[in-house]
């Protein structure tokens, strides 16, 4: 007998060490160190542009630059014609719509509302010199403008309100002879003061990214890999991987996390069982705008209003604009937890000229696609920006109103204060009708939160969404999830039957000894 | 005339302990898991919970391997002869000090209340929790292009039948810790469960059956 004892134990052990050595836990951890390995190489550029001697002259415009750039790259500005940074737009097959052109002459956001008769001002982020509204501009390879994507001596500025032409004081030709690869600024100079402000648009790409540390960013933490944005945004052709679905509708050339780390990179199988449903941001970005705010709402509605006939602005106590003149109220948020929703990777647009179906509830400016049953789908970590924007109740469109222009009479709200005449004027730029009426409509807009990743120690917990209270995903409930769901009706039965069982058990062990103790009473008698 | 008779064998003590272990500790773990509680930390309760969900297994293996090599299967084989008798014991008697209506007996050692509910559990209770947590376990979603195999849309219905049964293994453990207290002494069954040997009726109580595995002495009462 005691050797069958022995010996079921000695299986056991075997058997739980067999568990336990079969888990894999050396591979992730290796190419973890590869990676960093990779990424902390120095990048070394292959020529030194200050040797060119076409360089070393003194430019008199940027388009000066831009020819000599093509005498030797000399297939490139093509490609760069090519790409969605230039033409602001894409080609896109949207469900409902076919193969449509998205971009920025048709899309919609509720921050700025569009750049539609405002493109002198939004030029400042385009990569072009002398845009126009006919975008004729677009057509004529010396508008390239280079250097701000690869100017490296962080001295190139674009002017203010000037189509995209850089500042009159940038010394060109210091400039043209410290190009070379992208870096965080060249990228951050748009992308982080996206809708007219440092964090204004996406929550998680703003100035605090220049130079991270390690916990606003594990990957470009100046102290750790230090890693560029194009590190992960590889390009070929000058078609850079990546993907914000403020304006994207495809699931296709998309930056991922999986890239570098695959879709298992956990040592738990249990972890890397989730990927299937769960994208790697939603657990490794447990919080976005970690440094400044990012704008949460933005009511138009209140836009307008003057002190002494002159436009005035409200700051709140860390310098965030929460009421400005020309733009309305602002409402601002700082570390906060995304919202989450299913998403495929497709989305669609409210476009210019669509017309409004539901006007009684938010109307979604971008509808990003999923669901639970959908295998594409995972559950992602995104902003929402509310907004009250302008719209015309009769025809039942957004208002793409004239905001900018260089003097007052143009119709410009921003210089002459008056929706109808800027809506009128708006609208006819775009070629859509306008009624004469203007409304107020709340929407809504979507923005998946993909950098701030935070340090391993750092990730959401289990139990931050495994929980019956203040489950992060409380939102999505169109599947079980352990811990978070339950069946009230078995979990009340199944309580009740432990407590009657518990209650008859000690009624049934009170009466017994009750009942000997008399006996024994009795007996004694 | 009382005899104290060899009447669980060492394997049985094993495994009806290892199994009362494992059913704490799966219980414990497995209701954290549910949102119950909070206590070992989310990862680790499922980790546990599914390496003790194993040695389960592979303990019913040998259980299931030893009731039928030793025929003590037979012992769950339901009765309804003296049903009656042993539900008005436990209703009425007990509280007159009234004698046990059934004997126990190596060949016999439960009554037929205590057949059906076993029975209930082998038959029922352990297969809902062990099909529903393998499921629980290997279920996938499904993917593009796979094999339709194990493919579930979702686990609602393997976690609530996994739910409903910790439920009642539960309400069945408050019951047969209270019901132990039913024998002769208090503690005469729970003794007997640690050691091996019960008191029983000379009568009935036989020197257990000669087997290859279990060639036991038998103790006589001084």
């Amino acid at each position: 007998m005691k050797k069958i004892v022995v010996i079921l134990v000695v299986f056991f052990l075997t058997v739980i060490s067999v568990i336990l050595f079969l888990r894999p836990n050396e591979i992730p951890q290796s190419l973890t160190s590869q990676l960093k390995e990779k990424y902390t190489q120095k990048h070394v550029p292959s020529v030194d542009h200050k040797k060119f001697t076409a360089l070393q002259k003194n430019f008199s415009h940027p388009r000066e630059v831009t020819e000599v750039c093509i005498t030797c790259h000399t297939e490139r500005h093509k490609e760069v014609m090519q790409s969605s940074h230039w033409n602001w737009q894409r080609e896109e097959y949207v469900k409902g719509r076919g193969i449509i052109h998205i971009g920025k002459h048709n899309a919609i956001n509720n921050f700025c509302i569009g750049v539609e008769g405002n493109e002198q001002s939004c030029a400042k982020c385009h990569i072009g010199f002398g845009m126009t509204s006919d975008l004729k501009a677009l057509t004529d390879s010396t508008n390239i403008d280079c250097l701000v994507c690869h100017d490296n001596s962080d001295t190139y500025v674009k002017g203010s309100e000037m189509a995209g032409a850089p500042d009159p004081k940038v010394n060109l030709s210091t400039v043209a002879q410290n190009v070379g690869k992208p870096t965080r600024s060249n990228c951050g100079v748009c992308h982080f003061y996206g809708g007219g402000g440092n964090n204004v648009k996406h929550g998680d790409l703003e100035s605090s990214m220049f130079e991270p540390s390690k916990d606003i960013d594990v990957h470009m933490a100046v102290e750790g890999a230090n890693m560029s944005c194009v590190d992960c945004h590889t390009s070929q052709n000058h078609k850079m991987k990546g993907k914000v679905y403020s304006l994207s509708s495809m699931n296709r050339d998309r930056s991922s996390c999986e890239q570098c780390h695959t879709e298992a990179p956990h040592e738990a199988a249990i972890l890397n069982e989730h990927t299937l449903k769960v994208a790697c941001q939603t657990c490794h970005i447990p919080v976005y705008a970690k440094v400044n705010a990012t704008k949460t709402e933005w009511d138009w509605s209140t836009a307008g209003q003057l002190k002494d006939g002159k436009p005035f602005e409200i700051d709140d106590k860390d310098g965030n604009h929460t009421y400005l003149s020309i733009k309305g109220t602002f409402k601002w948020g700082k570390n906060l937890k995304p919202d989450y929703i299913w998403f495929n990777g497709t989305a669609d647009h409210y476009l210019l000229g669509d017309t409004i179906a539901d006007t009684s509830k938010p109307l979604q400016i971008n509808t990003l696609n999923g669901s639970y049953s959908d295998p594409d789908s995972k559950i992602t970590p995104v902003k929402i920006h509310k907004a009250k924007q302008p719209y015309d109740p009769v025809t039942k469109m957004l208002i793409q109103p004239k905001l900018f222009a260089d003097t007052k009479g143009e119709g410009a709200f921003w210089k002459d204060f008056d929706w109808k005449r800027a809506s009128a004027v708006g609208m006819a730029e775009v070629n859509l009708p306008f009624s004469g009426e203007y409304s107020f409509i709340e929407t809504e807009m979507t923005w998946p939160i993909n950098h701030m990743v935070s340090s391993k120690e750092l990730t959401v917990d289990c139990v931050e969404c495994h929980s019956r209270n203040e489950s992060r995903l409380a939102g999505l409930n169109d599947f079980y999830m352990p811990a978070r769901d339950y069946s009230p009706l078995i979990d009340t039965a199944g309580n009740w039957v432990i407590i009657l069982s518990i209650i008859g058990v000690f009624a049934h062990g009170s009466a017994r000894v009750y009942s000997s103790r008399k006996q024994k009473k009795g007996a004694s008698k | 005339m009382k005899k104290q008779v060899y009447i669980y064998r060492s394997f049985e003590r094993f495994w009806h302990w290892t199994q009362a272990f494992l059913i704490f500790f799966l219980a414990a773990t497995g209701f954290e898991v549910h949102g119950s509680f909070t206590f070992f930390g989310y990862q680790n309760a499922v980790e546990y919970h599914n390496i003790a969900a194993y040695a389960f297994i592979v303990l019913i293996a040998f259980a299931i391997f030893w009731h039928f090599s030793t025929g003590e299967w037979k012992q769950y084989l339901p009765t309804f002869t003296n049903i009656k008798a042993q539900i008005n014991f436990y209703l009425i008697g007990i509280f007159s000090n009234a004698p046990h209506p059934t004997k126990k007996t190596v060949l016999s050692k439960l009554n037929p209340l205590q057949r059906l509910v076993y029975l209930g559990l082998k038959l029922l209770v352990i297969p809902v929790m062990v099909i529903s947590g393998l499921l629980y376990m290997f279920y996938r979603y499904p993917q593009k292009g796979s094999v339709v195999g194990l493919n579930l849309e979702t686990i609602e219905p393997i976690a609530l039948f996994h739910t409903a049964g910790a439920f009642a293994l539960i309400a069945f453990i408050v019951v047969h810790l209270y019901l132990i207290t039913t024998g002769h002494k208090p503690t005469t069954n729970l003794k007997a469960m640690i050691t091996g040997y019960e008191e029983l009726d000379d009568d009935q109580g036989e020197k257990p059956e000669k087997t290859t595995t279990a060639p036991e002495p038998v103790k006589t009462e001084n």
